[in-house]
């Protein structure tokens, strides 16, 4: 008999490789990171934040964070922002960020559910969709 | 595997793809790339979004934003906008017509709203050319279970349960025929997709092939294990390269992962699958006439029994199912027959997947539970027609179907209740006509669609329906006569009763069902030779109403046969001798005054 090319056991991890691709196409976050991207937040370095963003969710195989830019929130002087959103909870904007502040907010806020007040501005957020 | 923020699918169904999609793609990609964007957001091709009169359609995940009628010009601007600074474009988002507003998400565009997702489970969500994200959401996960956790008699027995019958017309129960299909003991057996989609204004299987081939595949592997079945054919129309395309993609890659082919997955169990391309007869939809075709001899239906599950293609048992219903498939074993029978009618089951067409709002391809209504596929669904005309009638089941008038609407569609109505489930074609639409010339054109594709092998389908078509030329030309309606309803009954295949059974029913439901119409062509809908242009005579005219003088302009007079303050009038009846002058009058 010819060898198996796939078994079960392959199909299911290329089901967990793949599954945070199609997850993001369906909904259901638990936290939404949302990046300032205006021309002031770009300017400031928002760019780089959002790589760290990414090589969180990367390296931590995480599939339940949505990750979204907006623009220009009014407060350009503050810039770079970004704003965390966990799931029942209202929305916290954060101002003045770098690379090590936005990996700290990433790993205490998005992932155990706790403010970092250090860098916190307000509560709340403008409308995107 | 790499993380990417946001995910762009542009619809690359065939709609999207003629209105210029694949463009739209590559423009996103350079542009993506000029912006330093392609590590952060990704562009994925995908089947049918299903929202064909809004395209090229693009929808944005995770936020899923929904963008329409794209054009590459429009790109830069877009890129920059949102998917730099995240600022959605508001001119590029869908307009609800009923409260002229602006619907940024998908979900919450009542087109959407109301559809129910099961054939269609993967549409817009994966990239058709994919296996790995078709297997992310939970694809070849139904026929791991069944190849090693069930036997053949499980499989049918959760078919069975799920009440699941054929979606390609015809509606037998699933279940029952692969039960027919396993207890014959000759082999080898064979499993045969159809997908000679003839019906016209239908287009769901080519959207199912497009938008997910995997599901077809799978769904035709495990009815090869139940069967024990080691051969399956796709019959599939030659004008579908693209689903032909993917098909071809699909089956490689199966291959390549041994889910097509020797031992596959460890179990055992061989299963191969090759393409079969239809030359185009509409009458190869037919079962047996596709299995001669199949064989290389020409398309002819034979006489049952035996039935192929019996004696099908080079003689052997052979269960052929419709695309849609394998595409069924695997969540039914996956998830049990009882959630599939959750929903839909007493007798009919599950969802029903549609082409809607015609003189609807919202062209495109839906799928809803049985039971649905007319009413609400129709408006609340198809966004109701132009406010300007009237709905008229909604045809359902191409060549087989009926037309079903205003009092229909409120019909629960299973297979059953179009049964009673006079029509046919059929594979889903659904055709909205409203007031410009005349019913005669609608049962002309069916017929005349059924003659020129009758096989000819028997008489009552093949002369009978010639017959038929003459009377309806001759009522169209003004020279009718009142017995003609009852001898084209004896004619119609007769070829009915006696034709041979289900071509010819069904092959009357626009021409009786536009009979029983719009009477008056035949009426109005013979005895007043007159067709209210102004088609039939023998029967048509224009004339500016000069009251209603405010002698602007576009009729005249839009004439190419300068038959109408105008000058400027003088009302407009059509010189008879000269007119063509194009209706040209009927567009172009703001004030309806040609008539």
């Amino acid at each position: 008999m010819a060898m198996a090319k796939l078994t079960i056991e392959d199909l299911k991890r290329i089901k967990e490789e793949v599954r945070s691709t199609t997850v993001l196409r369906e909904g259901g976050f638990r936290a939404r990171i949302n990046i300032h991207m205006g021309t002031c937040g770009i300017a400031a370095g928002a760019r780089k934040l959002m790589s760290v963003v990414l090589k969180e969710i990367e390296e931590k195989k995480i599939n339940d964070v949505m990750v979204t830019t907006s623009g220009c929130a009014g407060l350009c002087s503050r810039e770079p922002m970004a704003t965390v959103e966990t799931l029942g909870k209202s929305p916290v904007k954060y101002c003045d960020l770098n690379e090590e502040k936005m990996k700290e907010i990433f790993i205490h806020h998005v992932m155990n559910g706790e403010i970092v007040e250090a860098y916190a501005l307000a509560r709340g957020s403008e409308t995107t969709y | 595997m790499k993380t990417y923020r946001t995910h762009l699918m542009v619809c690359a169904g065939t709609g999207c793809v003629s209105c210029g999609s694949l463009n739209l793609k590559d423009r996103l990609e350079s542009e993506l790339k000029d912006r330093g964007l392609s590590d952060e957001v990704k562009v994925v091709i995908t089947g049918c979004n299903g929202f064909c009169a809004e395209g090229p359609i693009m929808v944005v995940y995770p936020e899923g934003i929904f963008y329409k009628k794209l054009t590459q010009e429009d790109i830069p601007f877009l890129v920059e906008e949102h998917f730099l600074k995240g600022r959605p474009v508001e001119k590029f988002l869908y307009t609800e017509p009923t409260i002229k507003e602006k619907v940024p998400l998908l979900k919450d565009i009542p087109f959407f709203q109301h559809q129910v997702l099961r054939a269609l489970r993967n549409r817009g969500l994966i990239d058709a050319e994919n296996i790995d994200e078709y297997i992310a959401r939970d694809g070849y996960a139904a026929l791991s279970k069944v190849l090693f956790s069930m036997t053949p008699e499980e499989i049918i027995q959760e078919v069975k349960i799920s009440g699941l019958r054929g979606r390609g017309g015809a509606g037998f129960p699933t279940g029952l025929k692969w039960e027919e299909g396993r207890r014959y003991d000759s082999f080898p057996k064979y499993v045969i997709c159809n997908g000679d989609e003839g019906d016209p204004g239908a287009f769901m299987d080519r959207s199912v092939l497009e938008a997910d081939p995997h599901s077809v595949l799978e769904g035709m592997t495990i009815c090869g294990y139940a069967l024990d079945a080691h051969q399956g054919y796709i019959y599939v129309r030659a004008e579908y390269p693209l689903a032909i395309h993917r098909l071809n993609i699909a089956i490689d890659r199966s291959r390549n992962y041994g889910l097509l082919g020797k031992n596959i997955l460890g179990s055992g169990f061989d299963f191969d699958i090759s393409i079969y391309p239809g030359a185009g007869a509409f009458v190869c939809g037919e079962s047996t006439a596709l299995m001669y075709s199949l064989e290389g001899k020409r398309g002819m239906p034979r006489i049952k029994p035996p039935r192929s599950t019996e004696a099908g293609l080079w003689g052997q048992p052979t269960v052929l199912n419709n695309v849609e219903t394998f595409a069924n498939v695997p969540p039914i074993l996956l998830k049990g027959g009882q959630w599939f029978a959750s929903l839909g009618t007493g007798g009919s089951k599950g969802t029903k997947v549609f082409a809607l067409t015609g003189m609807v709002n919202n062209v495109g391809l839906i799928e809803v539970p049985m039971g649905t209504t007319l009413r609400t596929i129709v408006y609340d669904i198809g966004g109701g027609i132009s406010e300007k005309r009237e709905f008229k009638a909604v045809q359902i089941g191409g060549p087989s179907g009926a037309c079903l008038p205003i009092p229909l609407l409120n019909i629960e569609v299973d297979f059953d209740s179009l049964d009673e109505a006079g029509a046919m489930m059929g594979s889903g074609g659904l055709v909205v006509m409203d007031d410009s639409t005349c019913m005669v010339d609608t049962a002309r054109f069916f017929t005349d669609f059924s003659v020129d594709e009758s096989c000819g092998k028997c008489v009552p389908c093949r002369v009978g329906m010639k017959v038929m078509l003459n009377i309806l030329n001759r009522i169209v030309e003004g020279k009718g006569e009142m017995e003609d309606i009852e001898r084209l309803e004896r004619l119609g009954h007769h070829i009915k009763e006696s034709s041979h295949c289900g071509l010819g059974k069904t092959a009357p029913n626009p021409v009786l069902s536009t009979i029983r439901y719009f009477r008056e119409e035949y009426e109005a062509h013979i005895q007043e030779k007159r067709c209210p809908a102004l088609v039939c242009v023998d029967l048509v005579q224009f004339r500016v109403d000069s009251e209603k005219c405010k002698m602007c003088g576009l009729c005249k302009k839009a004439c190419p046969t300068e038959a109408i007079t105008w000058e400027k303050k003088t009302p407009a009038a059509i010189n008879l001798g000269k007119c063509i009846r194009c209706r040209s002058c009927i567009q172009a009058c703001k004030f309806n005054a040609i008539e």
